[in-house]
């Protein structure tokens, strides 16, 4: 077969060594799950700050054995204080925004299976992947670095509003190196982001096989290219935002702190910036990382379903352009994030607009997977069924979104639960169910051991029925109008509330405890689960096309040549009711 | 499995809607003239939103309940019409309800932001800082005295800075930290951040607005029942985020004037 260029420039010799194996290596495969296992040791670090959020807000007076040897100023006797609840906060938001729905569904996966599923050996540029991995981790090093340092993680939020995040340690316990920490983690992150990105697109654009042609790439491998295209311009945004916000802190620029300032009795030395400047920044990067978060899963769980279906989608070409409308309009709505915030209100109609819009791709969206599931045959195992969970949080996600967008209804749910319960469905839970069905079903192949099935459906069941437990009432309470990122509730207006809360701690709890179940089953099925066969699933990718695990070099040297479209079932194959995506058979249609 | 998921689905979508349709979390009773828009505008939404959970709900459940693990060889089908339809319905149904919700949710965001204050409308002005409200009114003058960040000095209660000794403007402003308003009048209130951002929020208002650093924000409103509610901050500020919070006293005309000259006289 014809080689291009970019084909024979990245090609490089089997690994050898320990080093170069399984550390520093140029593998896509191993620099997959490399960020898998980053992600799973932030998930847990995240999922136990939470659940000790949850604890503190229900039970403020109980001791928490242990805490306070984590942080002596945080917790003195065990018992969080409020500046600390902040700092767990924001870590929490921190973690699981970047280095969990970042790193899983996209870096994770999209490593592993984009390049073997366009039927390349390697990335575009390996060294390039392997440099994305370590700037990341460093990234992540550099942001834990906040705990064990004496002024403590930031308790600026996630978002790191100025001026809070940009006047200094006058602004607060943690705000001194705890926030230059944050800050110089975030920039690094974005670099790493950029880098696997640019990656990512390079090798889909310059790496497919004979025959396969932009419309011959399974769903999942566009959702991977169409969320690098969003996570170019989106980090390249936050990377000069986290610049300067630095600067203001260090170098004594003021681009986001205006004059007249007195924080903690002391009139600040700034003058000229603009604390809307970081939020228009901030949310310009922040709107679009939803979509990194939820692309890559919509592409897994398509994935998902039509193997488990055994017949084709209804049109996976509008799943397709449904994604791109919704990457595009993703560009125009940060502004919904500040309907409040003293921003023009014309602009907030302006925004709102497009945001109410992008109802439209999803719902399209929705409709095909439902739409194809009449009919269908579907198998039930543990990637099928969080597949169809992700369609249902996915749903009751989104419909929360119809309040928010609109600039009217925001005044009263601003900045309480009900949009901390929607993006947490819609963002969080929907997108980690695309990462657990993505798992169960590609575990095979990444380790050549599958999971244990039964143990695999008892997590779902668990994790389904849980995750609504917690954040269904989250929607509830900010009806009321009980106000987000409260260490404490005490006043009698939230009073009532307690109970909810109880019960929203009480599941949490449950949830998180049920994931030791997941973590249990990656680690005895790694080492003791049933050897997985080359194509478990009767899949017709090109991923079940060689041996689980796959060698180095993913083909064995070989050039598949794709003769079909992805997904070639309920048809008449030699193999059974599907044609591979590379087998020279005529497919029936 | 199939069938199992199908109930199990059903089940949570009903009991989702459950607290909803009971109204067992809700606002409480709005004070405002503005208000009952933004509380129509929600209702309509939660019915849109409502009606098309469920519905999406019941029919994942019902697709799955029918065509999970069937027979091996089951003859499998198309949804008749295919992803046309899907689209068309998609188009149609949410286009719709986007269009209907976006013009009609205009007015209630109109009113609140697009129309100027009265000129009559009482002037009140309100700073936030870490963490806690105050509430200035300009006194017989009808002028507020200039803010001098310099001159803040809380140990003296001097919170917004004045400078009454050079200033005659700010020798008879009225510092509080209630915010005390006559019921059935226009309120106009300027706002004004002492320090990073913070927000003003009176759920019985419905209004919430930021204070943002650097800009002169203000936002108006009538409140149309006497009675002591909750002002909160919402917007992330510090350590003591979470007890930020001052009173919004709606009192009679009679009783506001008293609590006026009351004021005044402590000056």
């Amino acid at each position: 077969m014809e080689e291009t260029s970019a084909q024979q420039a990245h090609v490089h010799a089997p690994p050898e060594g320990f080093l170069r194996k399984y550390v520093f290596s140029l593998d896509h495969k191993v620099i997959g799950k490399q960020y898998y296992a980053l992600a799973l040791l932030a998930v847990s670090m995240g999922m136990a700050l939470s659940w000790l959020m949850r604890f503190h807000l229900v039970w403020p007076t109980t001791r928490i054995p242990g805490l306070e040897l984590i942080s002596k100023a945080g917790a003195p006797g065990g018992i969080i204080t409020p500046e600390y609840y902040l700092s767990l906060l924001t870590m929490h938001g921190t973690l699981m925004v970047f280095f969990v729905l970042t790193n899983a569904p996209f870096a994770a996966f999209g490593n592993f299976f984009l390049p073997i599923q366009i039927g390349a050996e390697d990335m575009a540029f390996p060294r390039f992947n392997m440099m994305s991995f370590w700037t990341t981790l460093a990234a992540f090093l550099v942001l834990i670095l906040a705990f064990v340092i004496p002024d403590g993680p930031p308790i600026s939020g996630w978002t790191s509003y100025a001026p809070l995040s940009a006047v200094g340690k006058d602004a607060g316990p943690g705000m001194g190196w705890g926030m230059n920490l944050w800050a110089i983690s975030i920039a690094i992150f974005c670099i790493g982001s950029l880098l696997g990105a640019l990656n990512f697109i390079a090798t889909t654009l310059d790496l497919r096989a004979k025959g396969m042609t932009l419309m011959r790439m399974p769903i999942c491998t566009w959702a991977w290219f169409i969320t690098s295209c969003i996570a170019l311009l989106a980090f390249a945004v936050l990377l000069p935002a986290c610049i300067l916000l630095i600067l203001d802190r260090t170098a004594g620029t003021s681009f986001f702190i205006p004059s007249g300032l007195v924080v903690s009795d002391r009139l600040q030395p700034h003058s000229g910036g603009s604390p809307l400047l970081w939020q228009h920044l901030f949310w310009f990067f922040g709107h679009p990382e939803v979509y990194i978060a939820i692309l890559p899963s919509m592409g897994i769980v398509s994935h998902i379903l039509i193997n488990s279906m055994r017949k084709p989608l209804l049109s996976a070409r509008v799943i397709i352009y449904s994604m791109m409308s919704i990457g595009f309009l993703s560009w125009m709505v940060w502004g919904h994030h500040m309907f409040v915030s003293g921003m023009n209100p014309f602009s907030s109609l302006l925004f709102s607009f497009p945001t109410l819009t992008i109802t439209i791709p999803a719902t399209i969206m929705t409709m095909i997977w439902m739409g194809s599931l009449y009919g269908a045959n579907i198998r039930i195992n543990a990637a099928s069924l969080f597949a169809l969970g992700f369609i249902s949080m996915f749903v009751s996600g989104g419909v929360s979104g119809f309040f928010l967008a609109q600039p009217s209804i925001d005044i009263v749910l601003h900045a309480t639960y009900f949009v901390v319960g929607h993006f947490h469905m819609v963002m969080g839970v929907a997108s980690i169910f695309g990462v657990f069905a993505g798992t169960y079903f590609w575990f095979g192949k990444m380790t050549g051991r599958m999971m244990n099935e039964t143990l695999g459906q008892l997590h779902f069941w668990l994790t389904f029925i849980g995750t609504y437990c917690i954040f269904m009432p989250f929607h509830y309470l900010g009806l009321v109008g009980n106000v987000r990122r409260y260490s404490a509730f005490v006043n009698d207006y939230t009073g009532p509330l307690l109970p909810l809360h109880k019960f929203i701690t009480i599941a949490a709890l449950c949830t998180g405890a049920a994931q030791l179940i997941f973590i249990f089953n990656l680690i005895y099925s790694r080492y003791k689960g049933a050897p997985a066969p080359e194509n478990p699933w009767n899949g017709t990718t090109l991923e079940w096309s060689i041996p689980s695990p796959p060698p180095w070099n993913n083909f064995g040297g070989k050039h598949p040549v794709i003769y079909h479209d992805p997904y070639q079932y309920d048809v008449k194959g030699s193999k059974g009711d599907y044609i591979m995506q590379d087998s020279p058979e005529p497919s029936a249609g | 499995m199939g069938k199992l998921f199908a109930v199990v689905l059903v089940i949570i979508a009903l009991a989702s809607a459950y607290p909803i349709v009971t109204h067992m979390y809700v606002m409480p009773e709005d004070i405002s003239t503005h208000g009952h828009q933004i509380d129509e505008q929600l209702s309509d939404t939660m019915a849109e939103a409502g009606i098309s959970f469920l519905l999406a709900q019941f029919v994942l459940a019902f697709f799955v309940w029918t065509f999970a693990e069937r027979k091996i060889g089951a003859k499998l089908k198309n949804f008749p019409g295919g992803a046309k339809v899907m689209v068309a319905a998609a188009f149609i149904l949410v286009g719709t309800e986007v269009l209907a919700l976006g013009v009609f949710g205009q007015r209630a965001w109109a009113n609140v932001y697009f129309t100027p204050p009265r000129p009559d409308a009482l002037q009140i002005q309100a700073q936030a800082g870490q963490f806690a409200f105050y509430f200035r009114y300009p006194g017989a003058d009808g002028k507020f005295g200039a803010i001098h960040p310099d001159k803040i000095d809380e140990g003296n209660q001097n919170y917004f800075g004045l400078d009454p000794a050079n200033e005659i403007e700010s020798r008879d402003d009225i510092v509080s930290a209630e915010l005390a308003i006559p019921v059935n009048r226009e309120i106009h209130l300027m706002m004004h951040a002492k320090d990073v951002g913070h927000s003003f929020y009176v759920r019985e208002l419905r209004i919430q607005q930021d204070f943002v650093p650097g800009l002169d924000l203000s936002v108006h409103f009538t409140a149309t029942k006497t009675g002591r509610y909750e002002i909160v901050c919402t917007q992330l500020c510090g350590l003591g985020h979470y007890n930020m919070k001052a009173y919004l006293n709606v009192m009679a005309q009679d009783d506001f004037e008293k609590w006026m000259k009351q004021k005044a006289s402590e000056l």
